[in-house]
């Protein structure tokens, strides 16, 4: 940014009257910048932080001091009573391994067919093969929305409602995953798997030592944005089940709060459980999500 | 490739690709057909289905509450897409720089990005909440009777967008920042030796260069916001009085409630519509500007 170039050509040696008058001016005009710059992000920052603690004040309060007309931020007498209730008011603790579960299994199906079917994509020749792949381009221009009713209606054929398999199985293949993954897995240089081919290696081979681990960075961010589309999945999950044992957190959380619309210290809880774990893998693997929302934002 | 003839080879590629196609032809290739052929029906999954020709989209046309919908999303849009373009583009301009903490700053940003939409919505209805609500106390602070928000036709849809900006300000802001950080250093350092100020690097530099990535990052806000839903469900359900009703919302309520499948996926395909037009509108700018170029 221009900031950071003033310290640099400042010690050019620049033959113009005042020069000093001028470089003392602009880096006085540095300052300024880099004040105002932290004012707004430190602003910034405490809007996207205040929700939160709110959300952890709420939930550590005991029923009867949610509802007060002068907010207190930090609870007088925090207690975790509400964690404990919001388990026996539905079951969030086993709807929190079905999250665990579903996730997991579509995240991992979801890499694997991907993976596959991009290597079949990118490094093998055959009819058919880009006709295929632009049928699958031509699939993301259509909102999933407009396949969820008849989904809905081979779940129901398939007596899937109020199963796994119903909620995992139609996230395990996916056209931008595929894609995604193509595209590094062009990038791979032809001449490592020539050479192993010659040594008598078949196409599982190349793929899971050779493609697999050089589209590592793709792979990573392709579980990322996985992860955090299946874990924060709502549509579909709130299509697909009916039983409160077989739903996922979101959907959990929602039937919450058809049933305890006041109780907010228990929807607060609940809603700590639910970001809890995607805020703790994202802090673990920042760049990696960053990155990840790069590229499913410029697909 | 050595020995790689005839059937093996087909069993090769078919190893590949079966596990991937299977599931697209099942899973989405097959019910996008279905999804068609679906709204020429009338179903209600109790009863046999009974072909209707073109009523669907006969009724989809007088259907006053659809339009409703439709107004209300395009109204979302219209708050939600300039709002959040602004704010980001601003953050990313402020991120944009190596101050000391930023890190931690930036983190801040991205935690309501990753957080589920249902938990976010939960959080601001209660922040919204007329009597208990934290921002109801901020605004009396100050002196302003705050109104009852999700509860008041007139500012719930407000209340629905300011949420939806403050969920994905982070995302955004990571679009317009992989812009910026593509703009090369050595034209603010040319322009910085001319004794262009910071100011007027922003208007004469910074805009025109980011001028593709505000087209884009538009587009797909755009796109993103016809598909809005869970802040609707979650914070008012499509009310007070159907003032928030959108149209996925639309969908789910002909699908669920009244029973509806033929209907419901007819109104699914104006989704569709909606986001091949604005693709279509976008391929055609992009390519007349590539001619006066």
């Amino acid at each position: 940014m221009p900031s950071a170039s003033t310290p640099a050509h400042a010690s050019l040696p620049v033959a113009r009257p005042h020069a000093s008058a001028v470089a003392a001016r602009r880096r006085w005009g540095v300052h300024a910048i880099a004040a105002v710059r932290y004012a707004v992000l430190v602003a910034g920052g405490l809007v996207m932080i205040l929700p939160f603690l709110w959300m952890l004040s709420t939930a550590l309060k005991a029923p009867g001091s949610v509802l007060t007309t002068t907010p207190q931020i930090i609870p007088r007498d925090p207690t975790l009573e509400s964690f404990r209730v919001v388990f026996d008011v539905v079951p969030l603790g086993r709807m929190f391994l079905n999250s665990v579960l579903v996730t997991s299994a579509t995240v991992l199906a979801q890499i694997l067919t991907s993976s596959l079917a991009a290597y079949a994509f990118a490094r093998m020749r055959w009819r058919g093969r880009d006709v295929l792949f632009t049928v699958y381009l031509a699939t993301l221009m259509i909102p999933s929305q407009v396949t969820i009713t008849p989904l809905f209606i081979l779940m129901r054929q398939l007596g899937w409602i109020d199963t796994y398999q119903g909620l995992i199985l139609p996230g395990t293949v996916s056209a931008f995953g595929t894609f995604l993954l193509r595209q590094a897995m062009l990038n791979v240089p032809r001449e490592y798997e020539e050479a192993a081919f010659l040594d008598g290696a078949n196409h599982w081979t190349v793929y899971r030592t050779i493609v697999l681990p050089m589209v590592h960075p793709a792979l990573a961010v392709l579980a990322v944005l996985a992860t955090m589309a299946s874990w924060n999945d709502f549509l579909w999950p709130l299509f697909v089940t009916n039983d409160a044992d077989l739903m996922t957190l979101p959907v959990g959380l929602s039937l919450l709060q058809g049933e305890h619309t006041t109780d907010w210290n228990l929807m607060m809880s609940g809603a700590v459980i639910s970001v809890g774990p995607i805020i703790l893998i994202f802090l673990l693997a920042q760049r990696t999500f960053v990155n990840g929302m790069l590229q499913s934002g410029l697909k | 490739m050595v020995g790689d003839t005839g059937w093996r080879r087909t069993g090769w590629i078919a190893l590949f690709i079966l596990p991937s196609l299977a599931g697209m032809l099942l899973f989405v290739i097959g019910p996008i057909a279905a999804s068609a052929a679906l709204s020429l029906y009338h179903w209600d999954l109790l009863t046999d289905r009974e072909f209707a020709g073109l009523d669907n989209f006969r009724r989809l046309f007088g259907d006053e509450d659809v339009w409703a919908a439709l107004r209300h999303t395009l109204a979302f849009i219209g708050g939600y897409v300039p709002s959040v373009m602004v704010l980001a583009l601003l953050l990313a301009l402020t991120l944009n720089s190596k101050l000391k903490g930023i890190a931690l700053l930036r983190t801040a940003f991205f935690l309501p990005v990753v957080s589920s939409w249902v938990a976010v919505a939960l959080l601001w209805k209660w922040l919204f909440n007329p009597r208990y609500g934290l921002i109801n106390y901020g605004l009396e602070q100050i002196g302003i009777d705050g109104p009852a928000w999700l509860f008041d036709k007139g500012w719930a849809m407000p209340a629905i967008i300011v949420t939806s900006v403050w969920k994905d300000l982070g995302f955004v802001a990571v679009l317009f920042l992989a812009g910026l950080q593509a703009i090369p250093h050595d034209v603010y350092e040319a322009s910085s030796l001319d004794g262009a100020g910071p100011f007027q690097q922003l208007r004469s530099i910074t805009v025109p260069l980011l001028r593709p990535t505000i087209f884009f990052v538009s587009i797909i806000s755009i796109i993103n916001s016809f598909q809005v839903f869970p802040q609707v469900w979650v914070m008012t359900e499509g009310g007070p009085a159907g003032a928030t009703t959108v149209i996925v919302e639309r969908v789910v309520k002909h699908a669920f409630s009244y029973g509806e499948m033929g209907y419901a996926a007819t109104i699914s395909w104006v989704l569709f519509v909606l986001v091949l037009t604005v693709t279509v509108f976008q391929l055609w700018l992009q390519r007349r500007e590539a001619f006066d170029a």
